[in-house]
């Protein structure tokens, strides 16, 4: 069975690499890449897999995961900006891509060890662009 | 901590992006294989004669390995002036039944719609991306907020325009949509 739960949060952010020129950042970034940063209200949807426990009908303490992910994702990246103040992004690309990459590396090893499995993640940046992300 | 040196190779993370594109379209439903009869049978108040639209909102997903030093599977705005050029131009503000050349031998149901933008899709990518690792996988359609329809990539590579069995295939249900 999966479950889903959803969070948001909003942060700035620019999308600019150094090692690129000036040109070769518009192409790939667009209007990412303006210098000063802009925001976006994402939402992530985190999806467990798991069977629900026979006694307590459930496949994992969704009071947990809700603290897990206010831990590892809210707390830190909410109201922030991502370039400044969310390591590694002072030296990786803080792309939807790179952003979902990293948010899956922190969220996956809370959920070792406990009854539910993380199945994928999906991080809206807007309402008609997301990433998805499985570990593969 | 995920530290990305500048000079290691890193594993490549397989991402799906996914961009959301609409459209607005008019279409009817209607098998000249059929009597009048029938099509008003299976295809109800969607075969009327002079058709009817829909505001479709189309999802395009692209699979692929993420060089995490650019952080793109490929330019967001290159992706929208290719999908803009393959797909929503040919088919936004349009009749679908007399402006896409695909469905002048095609019933313009949802289910053609889609596997006839992958189609678009995958034939032009190579021109487009030449050499890029992301692919498109999946398209999404929603010709209303509550009839969706999604196809993958690779299982629209077997279309063909002028397929009758696939025509006929492609009929909905009785229920009208």
């Amino acid at each position: 069975m999966l479950i889903t739960r959803r969070i948001d949060f909003s942060a700035s952010h620019t999308c600019y690499n150094p090692a690129l020129s000036d040109s070769q950042n518009r192409a790939l970034y667009g209007s990412e890449a303006h210098p000063h940063g802009h925001g976006h209200n994402y939402v992530l949807e985190v999806t467990l897999a798991g069977s629900p426990d026979p006694v307590t009908g459930m496949i994992v303490d969704l009071k947990d995961v809700k603290q897990w992910l206010e831990e590892e994702v809210v707390e830190p990246m909410d109201h922030r900006h991502l370039n400044h103040e969310v390591p590694p992004f002072d030296r990786v690309v803080p792309t939807t891509e790179n952003l979902t990459v990293e948010i899956w590396r922190r969220l996956q090893p809370r959920f070792e060890g406990t009854p539910a499995r993380l199945a994928g993640i999906r991080l809206y940046e807007t309402e008609d662009l997301y990433v998805d992300y499985a570990g593969e | 901590m995920w530290t990305m040196p500048e000079n290691e190779e890193p594993g490549r993370p397989v991402v799906r992006v996914t961009r959301r594109y609409r459209f607005s379209a008019s279409h009817r439903l209607h098998a000249p294989e059929l009597s009048a009869e029938r099509n008003r049978e299976v295809y109800g108040k969607c075969n009327n004669p002079y058709g009817h639209g829909h505001d479709y909102v189309m999802d395009v997903t692209l699979r692929g390995p993420l060089d995490a030093r650019l952080g793109r599977l490929v330019s967001v705005d290159q992706l929208d002036q290719f999908v803009r050029c393959t797909i929503v131009d040919a088919f936004d503000r349009r009749n679908l039944n007399l402006d896409v050349p695909e469905f002048a031998t095609l019933v313009p149901t949802t289910e053609n719609l889609a596997l006839v933008a992958a189609h678009r899709l995958a034939a032009a990518w190579p021109l487009a991306f030449p050499g890029s690792p992301a692919l498109p996988e999946k398209v999404r359609i929603w010709e209303t907020p509550r009839n969706i329809f999604q196809v993958f990539v690779a299982n629209s590579e077997p279309f063909r325009v002028m397929d009758e069995s696939a025509r006929r295939h492609a009929a909905p249900t009785k229920e009208s949509r």
